[in-house]
Formats: structure tokens, sequence, C-alpha cells
């Protein structure tokens, strides 16, 4: 397991308690778990990604990431409809373990309302939240 | 493990740490209305040769005693067991099939059920089938239960002509969790009115038994494609494994979960049980499938291995989103199974399943030679309904009475099938035993 200083957070994302992160791109924000959550899991197996088209709220579950150990529910940062997904991880589930922030995100949404992402944390607001744990 | 009962100095001394005067005061908060208050009669101890005379008085009162024929079958299979199954079956290795905590420390248990697993498959034509389950009936409705969680619609159709105690089982189920279950009727050559299920919107799933209560071989080519078409999930039952050493078997003919009872396969007829639930469902839906699943897999130094393998879907870890609340087989019978079905071979099966056919249709035509009418076209395995004249009951009851057991009345099942009994052949049975039936109806 990584200390928490060894973690790998990107400043230009928005981070949930749940340790999923957002991420705005254009009209569209990229959605995945962070280095914290992957570490956490170990080696991710299999990754149950919604269809495109499907429209999910804030909060809500909306796939899970399946560990040897252990099975998480993903939990959408923002309310929105699923564009698309990375289906790479169909095939390839430990690409979220090599890179979480970057060729391991899970879904691209088109936010219901983006000042949502207002209510998320910044790094270190999450790295705080992290040490308190 | 060894039985180590415990001695009256052991519960004194027990008793005598808790605080407690007697065993009755360790029990005060349950109701005294549910309690059994009375002194409890049990005859004294049997010596072990008085125990024996016993059970053989016991026995001999059943019907599945040798002193009887039986051409009844109706979910349990007279088949015989070869001398290998119960020989290795015996082996200390296997006596406890119990999964340790740590699985993998038991090689030769994983691997037992590895094999089971791949053998059930094969025979099903799918391709992945779990540990096994309880039994026929929960294999079912767990099935049922499965196609629930994978369309996320809350109703299923089921066959009138599935086994009557697994549709119990699948409404026990289902009762308190609100899923509608609506029944199939039949048609006139005793095969499922498929085509009904068109009218009903929203199905998940629709369940058929092949051969079904009746004897009757589904058209399951045509199910399955008609589920494809309505966008649901095909539930193909069956209660004779057996049939599918002929037969062409439900994968091939495009079934998404199949399910039956394995009890045919090297396990006797026990009153009722224990069973063994087969389990198989194409690989897309392996995420949802009830029970465990072994797997082959290579060791840090490339050696080959067999471990628990998607354990993650089981209620001890994913607790209340678990597939099923089943987090265990049946592996002595499933052990059974994986040893007959490996003593048989495909060939012998299939020998073996020709045998079966063959006689039930000799006595088939026997009996329609005598008069009798089978009501039901559709082709049959080793089951077969036939038509009795008003009367038979006491014909029936006199043959119980010479050891013959001449089929299953289906009225007891089926109150519309009054004079209508379902009749069994099995291997087991000789040409002499069904000339005699027959004789004996006639006369």
């Amino acid at each position: 397991m990584k200390e928490i200083s060894e973690l790998n957070l990107p400043e230009d994302v928005y981070y949930t308690k749940n340790h999923e992160w957002a991420r705005l791109d254009g009209e569209e924000a990229i959605i995945g778990i962070t280095d914290y959550a992957q570490d956490q899991l170990g080696d991710i197996v299999f990754v149950e990604m919604p269809q495109a088209g499907d429209s999910f709220g804030k909060g809500e579950e909306f796939g899970t990431v399946e560990s040897v150990k252990a099975v998480a529910e993903l939990y959408l940062p923002i309310g929105g409809e699923i564009v698309s997904v990375n289906s790479s991880l169909e095939e390839s589930p430990e690409l979220v373990n090599a890179s979480p922030h970057g060729d391991g995100w899970i879904a691209r949404i088109r936010p219901a309302d983006p000042g949502e992402m207002n209510a998320l944390m910044s790094k270190n607001a999450y790295l705080e939240m992290l040490k308190g744990v | 493990m060894r039985y180590l009962p415990h001695t009256d100095e052991d519960i004194s001394a027990m008793l005598e740490a808790v605080g407690v005067k007697c065993l009755d005061d360790l029990f005060p908060t349950v109701p005294e209305s549910c309690r059994f208050i009375k002194e409890q009669t049990i005859p004294g101890p049997f010596t072990e040769w008085e125990l024996n005379g016993h059970m053989d008085l016991l026995a001999k009162k059943q019907g599945v005693s040798s002193g009887y024929r039986r051409f009844i079958g109706a979910g349990s299979y007279e088949h015989y067991i070869p001398a290998s199954v119960s020989t290795l079956l015996g082996r200390s290795e296997f006596v406890t099939p119990y999964t340790p905590y740590q699985p993998e420390i038991s090689q030769g248990t994983l691997q037992a059920i590895y094999e089971y697993q791949t053998l059930v498959a094969r025979l099903l034509g799918m391709e992945v089938a779990n540990a096994s389950l309880y039994d026929g009936a929960s294999a079912l409705a767990e099935a049922l239960l499965m196609a629930v969680r994978i369309t996320g619609k809350r109703k299923v159709a089921v066959s009138s002509a599935i086994h009557p105690h697994y549709r119990r089982v699948a409404e026990t189920y289902f009762r308190p969790s609100g899923i509608e279950v609506v029944t199939l009727p039949c048609l006139e050559n005793g095969r499922t009115d498929v085509a009904t299920i068109d009218q009903f919107q929203d199905l998940a799933a629709v369940a058929v038994q092949s051969p079904n209560f009746f004897g009757c071989i589904e058209d399951l080519k045509g199910i399955c494609e008609r589920c494809d078409s309505n966008d649901l999930l095909s539930v193909i039952s069956f209660t004779e494994p057996l049939a599918y050493g002929l037969l062409k078997n439900p994968g091939r003919q495009g079934a998404h979960i199949v399910c039956g009872e394995g009890r045919s396969f090297g396990l006797p007829l026990w009153f009722g049980g224990p069973g063994l639930g087969m389990f198989a469902c194409r690989t897309k839906y392996m995420r949802n499938m009830p029970g465990r699943l072994i797997g082959k897999a290579l060791d840090r130094e490339g050696k080959s291995g067999f471990v628990l393998t998607l354990a993650t879907r089981e209620q001890h870890i994913r607790r209340e989103k678990a597939t099923s609340n089943i987090c265990t087989n049946s592996s002595h019978c499933a052990l059974a199974a994986v040893i007959y079905m490996a003593t048989l071979g495909g060939t012998g099966m299939r020998e073996l399943a020709t045998l079966n056919r063959d006689k039930s249709e000799y006595l088939k035509k026997e009996l329609r030679k005598a008069g009798f009418r089978i009501p039901f076209d559709a082709p049959t395995f080793n089951e077969f309904v036939v038509e009795f004249p008003t009367g038979f009951e006491q014909t029936h009851k006199r043959l119980l009475d010479k050891g013959i057991v001449a089929g299953l009345p289906l009225a007891s099942f089926y109150p519309a099938m009054a004079g209508k009994y379902l009749l069994c052949v099995t291997e087991t049975v000789s040409r002499n035993d069904m000339d005699e039936l027959v004789r004996e109806i006639r006369s």
C-alpha cells in the first residue's frame, strides 16, 4: 500500500469522499477512481460500466469495480448522462491500477449541472480528508 | 473430525462456569409456549444387530427396496450406480468435501469440482458451469432470480410442464420478493405453448423443462429463438440429465441459462434427497451466476493449480449485493456425479441414454398394442404419459400390493388429468418386467 505522500493525485481534477474524481473537458466531464482507491482495492479484475445514454443523479451508483479481494460501487460525482465509457477496460481492467487518472478513466458524462462540481474537493482538501482517515 | 460427546461432568463444569443450575436455565428468553416441555419418549438404545433389523424392516416398507419393480420417475430416476462411484466416494480424501476457508490448500477438492464443472458444461453445451447448487428446484429459482438481476425486469414466465415441485419452490422464493410468476399452458401434444409469451410485457425470462414433466421433449431451438426475438432470457430446466447423452443439448439450441437436477448421475434414490443442482450459463452472464466457481490458474512459478475464482460475487464479500445467498455447493453429490460421468464417458452416456429411450419406447408400444392411449404426440425420452380407463386406481393399487409401481397418477398434480399416469423406464427395468406389467394391467 502506498503512503499518502506517494499518491499521484493531479491538481486539475475534483475529488469525492467516495474516492472518485471528475475533470471538466469542454462541455463534458471525465470520471474515474483515485490513485488512493485503486491502491486500496488491489489488482482490479473487472469494471462494470453503464451504457451510453444512461442518466444518473449526483451520488448515484453507476457501476462497480471488482478487485481480487473486494467489489466497490462507483458513485457519480456529479449528475449527468453517460456519453461514453472506457471500452478498453473490458479487456484491460488493470489500466485502472496502472493509470487511474489517465488511461484508466471510466466514463465520460454530459453534466446536468456543471455547478455541482463546486461541491467537490480540491486535491488539497482530498489529501486532508485522507490524512484524517 | 471426531465426534466427542460431552459427559455429564463436562456439562456440570460448563454450567457452573456460566453460573446457572441446569440446561433449561439457558433458555428463559424462549417463550414457554414455544418450548417442548414434555418428557421426550424416545425408546432406549438398540444393539447394533437390533438396529440393523429395525432399519431393514423400515426399508421393506418403502418402494425403493429391491422387492419392488418401479415404473416411476417424475424427477427421481433409478439408474445403476457403478462400483467406481461408491469406491472412490469412500476415499478418506473425499469424505469431508467441505471447502476450507483457505480453499486453495485443498487442491484435490478443487480439482474434483473443476472437473465436475467441465463435464457439466460439456454435457449441457454451455460455456460455464458452477460448482453445483442444492437441487434442481432451487437451481430453477436461482436461474430465474439471475434473469431478474440481468434484465432488471420483475416478471418471469414458467411452463406448466415444469415439475410441480420445482414451480412451488420458485414461487416460495418469489412470494416475499414481489417478483411475478406467470404460467404458460401446454399444447395438445404435451409441449409448452410458447407462443403465449407474446402476450406478456416486461418478462425477464421464460423457463421450460426438457424433457418436461410429461416426458415430452420440448422444441428448445424454437423456444430459445422466440426468447431472443422477444429480448428475454431462456432458462432451460431438466430433471433427467441423462437425456442429454442422446438429445441435442440446450446450449447448441441457444439456451442462456440451463439448470436442473443431477441425481441421476451416481446418487441413490434416497427419500427426497439430497439432490444435486446443476447450473450453467453463457460466459457473458457469469458474474451474475449464483454459487461458487473453481478456476484453473498458474502460480508465481508457472505451475498450474486450482483456485476459488470470482468469489467477490459471493455474500461473504458482497454482502447484500451478492448474486445469491448461496455460498456453498453440494460437493459430495457433485463428486459422485463427476465420477459417474467420467466412468461412462461420452460413448457410455450415449449408449445408456439410447438404452433408456429404446426400453421406454418398447413399453409405450406394448401398451399401445394393448389398447391404451398415449395422449401426447411429442417425442419422449424415458418417460411418457398413458391414459388408463376409469377405475384404474384399483389396478394401480393391486399392482402395488404385488410389488409393481405402475407409474404416477398425474391427477394428484394436475386435477384435469384424471386417468393419466406418468410411466418411466430406465436401464434397470428388464423386458420381462415390462411384459409382466402389461399382462398385469390387462388382467
